[in-house]
């Protein structure tokens, strides 16, 4: 289908979003990404059972203490959609650009900035 | 095990906000089972404060470690050396393992960074239930397996009370009746006999409210 994303988004393929930890996706906030999402397959459709479950929680988990820590909670998200479905990947995508330009960028980005001006 | 719970990020946002270099430091044992203070945590929460701290424009070094058991002399011994460079910790192991810790490093702060609440079990992934209140002089013999000490929140000895309804206790419909537990399986064990014996007055002084206890033993010391 070739379809068009945002050139923004880097793409890190995991073999399930079942491995993708809290982590994982709070080092990405702090070495200054704005946004990070989970892919992953649709639920009750895991081929690992409950992958996409746990990474909902974790997902849930990281935008909680993000909102402790005072990094807007809608940076993270998580959406659920089949292989086969490049529209919706395509729309995700623009989804989640379209959310992060509004919050602008990370503020850890902005605070090593401005430290190292 | 010892079950213990996370302190909430706010708290050690306010109790580590007046240093500069900071260790977490995590436990592999019972913390890291109920998930409040294994490997996994310490990373989670030194990243949670870094990003914090920076996002204060506060240039702070928060650093990891996770060593094998903060309750025992040798695995201290490992972060001799590494530790002066520090001038606060938060250990998320257990009380046993922040006050062993700050025994050992007499010059270092050291701080809580997890709640230490009972000894007891996972029951299922993300439920601990508390099994055993340490009283030091254990009747599980003479009740099937099953701790009236601790699982009875009147701690009565010879039969439920009259606040058990319907096998539930009467401070919370959820809790069972440990009595009713209890005869329950005495009948499946047959041993109705054992529930009936009218149990002697239980000896509480090697419980916690003698102070601090201690045990020697001559043969292995």
């Amino acid at each position: 289908m070739r379809l068009a994303y945002s050139p923004s988004i880097k793409i890190i393929p995991v073999p399930c979003t079942g491995k993708v930890d809290a982590i994982h996706m709070l080092r990405a906030f702090e070495k200054g990404a704005d946004g990070v999402y989970a892919l992953g397959c649709i639920e009750g459709e895991c081929h690992y059972n409950h992958g996409n479950l746990r990474a909902k929680k974790r997902t849930e988990q990281v935008a909680a203490l993000l909102d402790k820590v005072g990094i807007e909670r809608d940076r993270v998200a998580m959406f659920n959609l089949s292989s086969s479905q490049a529209q919706r990947f395509v729309e995700i995508a623009e989804e989640m650009t379209a959310r992060i330009l509004d919050l602008g960028p990370n503020p850890i980005k902005t605070a090593k900035k401005k430290r190292v001006a | 095990m010892i079950i213990a719970d996370k302190k909430p990020i706010e708290e050690i946002i306010e109790t580590i906000a007046p240093f500069e270099q900071i260790l977490i430091l995590g436990c592999n044992e019972c913390v890291t089972v109920c998930e409040a203070g294994g490997k996994k945590e310490v990373e989670i929460l030194a990243s949670a404060l870094r990003i914090y701290f920076l996002n204060q424009g506060r240039e702070i070094t928060i650093d990891e470690k996770t060593i094998e058991r903060q309750c025992d002399h040798e695995y201290l011994e490992e972060l001799r050396g590494r530790v002066d460079r520090y001038q606060a910790v938060v250990s998320l192991a257990c009380g046993v393992g922040v006050q062993f810790m700050a025994d050992k490093y007499k010059t270092l702060e050291v701080f809580p960074g997890v709640n230490t609440c009972f000894l007891g079990a996972t029951e299922t992934r993300g439920v601990w239930v508390e099994l055993c209140q340490a009283c030091g002089s254990c009747i599980l013999a003479q009740t099937g397996g099953i701790c009236p000490v601790t699982r009875c929140a009147k701690r009565v000895m010879n039969g439920p009370c009259g606040g058990s309804t319907k096998g539930k206790c009467e401070i919370d419909k959820e809790i069972d009746c440990a009595w009713q537990l209890i005869l329950d399986r005495m009948k499946r064990l047959g041993r109705l006999d054992k529930y009936e014996a009218v149990a002697p007055i239980k000896d509480w002084s090697s419980d916690r409210a003698g102070g601090p206890r201690k045990i020697i033993r001559e043969d292995v010391r």
